[in-house]
């Protein structure tokens, strides 16, 4: 106690002094930054939507439409998200497990979906998954209907969330010790157990992050879905698009009480995933 | 040498069985660097073996080979008295322990301690017990809940030993188990693995670079150098009579020098003469003798200490004195004495002495 005492006197007067210099100037500017970049901006929908009353908001929120535009929105963000979940671990661990020609070029295409103006990924997926299309043609033979229907939305969303998953979780496999697979081997376990009790514990955290990234980026997305998704009310109208509706039909009132609503959801959905992995990461 | 009696808690199961190690003609090539090269060796159940050898001898392959880690392109595995060259790591039932301890870091102690037994789908309540003989076993009772990083790097090794033990492996195998820990704490652990040995009495093999750490625990040394063991002997045998040059160069402190038999049966180094046998007149000799084993005495006595030499230089080694001796014709030796003796005797920079050579090793140059 007594050594507790006499320690915090001796940094009080020494106040802020650290070893590495620039902690107050590097924190005044994330906080500076931070606020010009996020929360004013967003602060200002929050203003808008002040300007309504709860009945308004509520009304607007409620609307059948706009439900059903949620529905979409985080259901196929969701879907994609999984989808980008199971198979970027795949790709991740191909990547960094094997070694196979042409290994570079596939790393480097899966940035792709970064480079490319969302619009054109847009265009060119709902050429291939029309009906007469080159995916499309079999995808109907199956008795699946991709273009102008949610599968089409989920089919854009993986295809622009893909990077996520991947780039997280490369780094973390990349970094894991052989040894500790092969400590586990001698102790007795196969592929399987070792998979699943050593190797995957050890990215699940990585992996989550890429998988709230891929969320987050497929719920605002809106460039590549407007094409493929034929955007029929109450069927295929993701929100973001029925926002751009609103402000086109000079609704703003309208227009910030869905942008709300999305940011609460998400920021909730995001905060989660966040302790959840703060959680994990504590025992990693 | 006899086994020891079995008096084995750790392998109540085994009790009485034999837990041999045998090793015959191995080969391991990596991209045309032979790595190990037809080794054979036995170990008997109940040893203590050490592996010991410079970084890049090969002695780690050859200990990843015995667990099944790397497939030998030649030669056989018997463990206990089975054929087991080509049985998958995972049902060798070999305890593997690695230098950098390899812990499950999203585990904590005791799910670390236990993984090898959940593996084998024991019930939930024997592997409680397992695993909590062996906390005691290892002194970590009460960190059962903490996660590896919360641990020293002493504790850390001591999980990664516990957790080997605890499938009741048939053979215990270390790879440079002290090698990331500093001087101290090794030394605790080296007398510790020596104790928890002898209460378990697993057959145990280990790799070290650390001759100290080898001539201090182990029953039995195996000198590794080049893909090739140089010898296979007690750590009294290893130090006192090496059966190579190499290892009497690795093994402890050396005076090396190149001389010629000159005369039958001799070979004169300066005022010295060493007594060799069984080589012909004009072989090139290599003879090395210790430092310990130089008698250095402020008066001469006849007849083995009546060579002259100089004090040039002395360096303190804790214990001992480091004498750097002149002893003419552009000859140095090195002596080492107690620390005790160098003082009331007067060995100081500049006094005359004289020394005798009370043991050294000879080899033929070829």
């Amino acid at each position: 106690m007594q050594a507790d005492t006499s320690n915090k006197r001796i940094s009080n007067r020494k106040k802020g002094r650290r070893v590495l210099p620039g902690f107050g100037l590097s924190l005044g500017f994330t906080m500076l930054y931070v606020n010009l970049i996020v929360l004013i901006p967003i602060s200002t929908l929050f203003f808008k939507s002040f300007s309504m009353t709860w009945d308004k908001f509520a009304g607007a929120i409620t609307d059948p439409r706009v439900l059903a535009s949620f529905r979409l929105s985080f259901g196929a963000s969701l879907a994609a998200a999984f989808i980008n979940l199971i198979f970027g671990l795949l790709v991740a661990w191909s990547l960094v497990r094997y070694h196979f020609p042409g290994k570079r070029i596939i790393d480097a295409l899966v940035d792709l979906p970064f480079a490319l103006p969302t619009a054109v990924a847009g265009i060119t997926l709902t050429a291939l998954c029309a009906d007469n299309g080159w995916f499309g043609r079999y995808l109907q033979g199956l008795g699946i209907k991709a273009a102008f229907t949610p599968v089409g939305v989920v089919i854009a969303l993986t295809f622009i969330g893909l990077p996520f998953v991947v780039r997280t979780v490369q780094p973390v496999l990349e970094d894991f010790d052989p040894d500790v697979e092969e400590a586990a081997a001698s102790l007795g376990a196969n592929r399987l157990y070792i998979l699943a009790r050593v190797i995957l514990p050890a990215i699940r955290p990585a992996a989550l992050t890429g998988f709230a990234l891929a969320f987050a980026r497929a719920l605002g997305e809106y460039g590549s879905v407007v094409f493929i998704s034929g955007n029929i009310p109450m069927h295929t109208e993701i929100s973001p698009l029925l926002i751009v509706t609103k402000l086109e039909q000079y609704d703003y009132a309208g227009a910030t009480a869905i942008a709300m609503t999305m940011l609460v959801v998400s920021f909730a959905l995001l905060l989660t995933i966040n302790l959840l992995q703060a959680r994990m990461n504590r025992s990693v | 040498m006899d086994a020891p009696p079995f008096a084995n808690e750790v392998n109540g199961d085994e009790r009485g069985t034999v837990m041999s190690i045998e090793v015959q003609h191995l080969t391991k090539r990596f991209n045309g660097f032979t790595a190990v090269h037809d080794v054979s060796f036995r170990v008997e159940t109940g040893e203590l073996v050490a592996l010991l050898g410079p970084s890049g001898c090969g002695k780690s392959t050859l200990l990843r080979i015995i667990s099944g880690l790397e497939i030998p392109d030649g030669g056989e595995i018997h463990l206990t008295g089975k054929e087991t060259t080509q049985v998958s790591p995972r049902d060798r039932n070999v305890g593997f322990v690695f230098q950098h301890y390899a812990l499950f870091k999203h585990m904590t102690v005791y799910e670390n301690i236990a993984f090898g037994l959940k593996v084998r789908k024991l019930p939930k309540q024997e592997i409680e017990c397992r695993v909590s003989e062996l906390l005691g076993l290892v002194q970590l009772k009460g960190l059962e809940k903490r996660y590896p990083f919360q641990l020293s790097g002493g504790q850390r090794q001591r999980v990664a030993v516990a957790r080997a033990l605890a499938p009741s492996p048939r053979v215990l195998l270390l790879d440079e188990p002290f090698g990331a820990l500093d001087t101290k704490v090794r030394e605790e652990l080296r007398e510790w693995i020596q104790q928890l040995h002898e209460h378990s009495q697993v057959t145990t093999l280990f790799v070290t670079h650390d001759q100290h750490e080898a001539l201090e625990i182990a029953n039995k040394i195996l000198v590794m150098n080049s893909g090739r063991i140089e010898q296979n002997g007690t750590p009294l045998e290893i130090f006192d009579r090496p059966a190579t040059p190499f290892v009497a160069e690795f093994v402890g402190e050396n005076n090396f020098i190149e001389a010629e038999v000159t005369e039958p049966h001799l070979v004169p180094w300066g005022p010295f003469r060493f007594p060799v046998n069984g080589y012909p007149l004009g072989e090139k000799i290599r003879i090395y003798f210790r430092p310990h084993d130089v008698y250095v005495s402020s008066l001469p006595e006849y007849p083995h200490v009546d060579v002259k030499a100089k004090i040039m230089k002395t360096r303190f080694r804790g214990p001992m004195t480091e004498l750097n001796l002149h002893i003419g014709g552009n000859k140095q030796v090195i002596a080492h004495v107690p620390k005790g003796v160098s003082l009331t005797s007067g060995f100081i920079e500049g006094s005359e002495v004289y020394i005798g050579i009370t043991a050294f090793h000879a080899f033929s140059k070829s």
